[in-house]
């Protein structure tokens, strides 16, 4: 059962979308979340859900997939809209018992709600179509010039690419050790919470000291393959910018503007 | 020419308490002495503790001597300057497939020794397709080594020494945590690896099936190698073997136990082959 679990939520498939560098979809998620921050009429707006809507359209993945990263924010969505709906001050338009709605509430809760949404939807854009082996190579090409004020970019990707290898291997392994445990009479599902959480101490130790020797003898096998840090390192899949991508970032610097333009001075 | 040569080899594990006193010292190497021909085929027997592994992780200069020396095509292991050359010239596998390989696809796995090395790109995917085609895991090029068997997963491995092009490749008990088919698979891409691609290889291993292909073997007890010779020589000593507490191969057991009952069959039986072979002649004779 537990084995299940797909790690990120990756959709295979064979778009323009798919085919980007990683780093240009990057840019283009964060300038989106910027530009979206930076709309203040409904004008503006409509222009980023069109770009929002074509991107989706060239991704060729399912709209149910975007709606499904929807469903984990439901309730921080409901909670903004209902703070902003009531308890923004102002001239009421509609007032009951104790609880008033004013003009200048109902446009910050449906501001709210549309950049929540699109920030949502158009992140899991880029998580829906870059694998993530994909994302950290990207993160580490994009963060390299930090490698100046010594942040170590190279080490920080190695670690979240060998976590990611590594997390359907301890997932099989704390499914193994529970039906040990279970076998031997241990009981996960009855109780209150307390006691379940006690329940998992015989899996969480097993499993700590195992990921400790499985570290101990990757870093020996890594090093007998003379790994010895990202100084001298060639890559065997180097990203390299296509011309596609000097048109995606083109469509990106374009809807940005038309966001500023529209959005703030309409 | 030698390609791996030890000198007096020691090594001592120091065990110490919480406050870092020494408890105890354990020799888990004493006095070896190796000599390792290049294009050598070498195995090396030994139950658990024998000291076989320590062995192999000074090859690879994992593990330095406490004392004696080791070289590795010429190389002192124990100077921190030949460091990275010993290790491309003598590739290691170890026992657990899952715990050493580092790609989340299985070429991107073998192209990671290179990578490391410098390889420049276009070489490196000429390097990680030969590595690939010489332990016939071509077609598995793309897929996620979680997906693959464990005698699948260790070729993978194989692959990605190979693909640093060492003159040597040292395999740390490669099968054993495989099934019997996965051990064959193993063994049989090291055959292959010696014969075709003229790398030295040694086998570490606790399974004598294992063995009767190698070109020498040596025998490790207590941090000593017991016996060396070729497979047949150490076959031939069954009794010696028992005390060791290896488990001797069945139709070398088999064949011994009839020659003590007087039959005239040959010392060292290494195959159901030629103990047939031996019992055919024998019925010629007497019929």
């Amino acid at each position: 059962m537990i084995r299940d679990i797909t790690l990120g939520q990756y959709y295979h498939a064979d778009s323009v979308i798919h085919r980007l560098d990683p780093r240009t979809k990057l840019v283009g998620t964060f300038f989106f979340i910027i530009a979206l921050f930076l709309v203040k009429n409904p004008l503006g707006y409509a222009v980023a859900a069109i770009y929002l809507a074509l991107v989706i359209k060239l991704s060729t993945v399912p709209l149910r997939f975007m709606l499904r990263g929807m469903k984990a924010i439901v309730f921080l969505l409901l909670l903004t809209v209902g703070f902003n709906l009531f308890l923004t001050p102002g001239e009421p338009i509609w007032e009951w018992w104790k609880l008033s709605i004013s003009a200048e509430g109902v446009r910050i809760a449906y501001t709210m709600a549309i950049r929540l949404s699109f920030l949502v939807i158009g992140s899991s854009i880029m998580t829906l179509t870059t694998t993530p082996n994909n994302l950290t190579d990207g993160l580490e090409k994009l963060l390299s010039p930090l490698k100046k004020i010594r942040i170590p970019v190279h080490e920080i990707a190695m670690m979240m690419s060998i976590a990611l290898r590594f997390i359907p291997i301890l997932l099989e392994e704390t499914d193994k050790i529970m039906k040990a445990q279970m076998a031997r009479g241990a009981d996960f599902e009855s109780g209150n919470i307390i006691k379940r959480t006690k329940a998992l101490v015989p899996i969480l130790v097993p499993l700590f000291i195992s990921a400790f020797r499985r570290a101990n003898d990757l870093a020996m096998a890594m090093e007998a393959r003379c790994y010895k840090g990202g100084d001298g390192r060639t890559k065997m899949k180097p990203l390299k910018y296509a011309a596609r991508d000097r048109l995606a970032y083109l469509a990106i610097f374009a809807m940005l503007a038309a966001c500023i333009i529209v959005g703030r001075m309409i | 020419m030698s390609l791996i040569r030890s000198k007096a080899l020691s090594f001592e594990y120091i065990r110490r308490d919480e406050e870092g006193n020494v408890e105890g010292i354990t020799r888990a190497v004493d006095n070896v002495s190796l000599d390792v021909q290049q294009g050598d085929f070498v195995a090396i027997l030994g139950h658990n503790g024998s000291g076989k592994s320590t062995l192999a992780k000074h090859i690879n200069a994992i593990l330095h001597p406490t004392e004696g020396t080791v070289w590795v095509d010429g190389m002192d292991t124990s100077d921190e300057n030949n460091l990275w050359q010993v290790r491309q010239t003598a590739g290691m596998v170890f026992q657990n497939p899952d715990n050493q390989i580092i790609g989340q696809v299985v070429e991107e796995d073998v192209g990671f020794g290179p990578e490391n090395l410098g390889v420049p790109t276009p070489e490196i995917w000429q390097r990680v397709e030969e590595s690939l085609k010489a332990v016939g895991m071509s077609e598995y090029r793309n897929h996620s080594p979680n997906k693959l068997s464990g005698g699948q997963k260790q070729r993978v491995s194989i692959a990605g020494v190979i693909a640093m092009h060492p003159k040597c490749i040292i395999l740390d008990e490669p099968t054993a945590m495989l099934d019997p088919s996965g051990r064959k698979e193993v063994i049989r891409a090291a055959r292959a690896l010696n014969d075709v691609e003229k790398i030295t290889v040694i086998l570490i291993t606790h399974y004598m099936e294992e063995v009767i292909y190698a070109g020498k073997v040596l025998v490790m007890d207590k941090g000593h190698i017991k016996m060396q010779g070729s497979p047949r020589e150490i076959f031939s000593r069954v009794e010696e073997l028992k005390e060791l507490r290896l488990a001797v191969p069945q139709v070398t057991l088999l064949a011994h136990e009839l020659k003590k009952r007087g039959l005239p069959i040959p010392d060292g039986i290494l195959t159901t082959y030629e103990l047939t072979e031996a019992l055919m002649k024998i019925k010629r004779t007497e019929g």
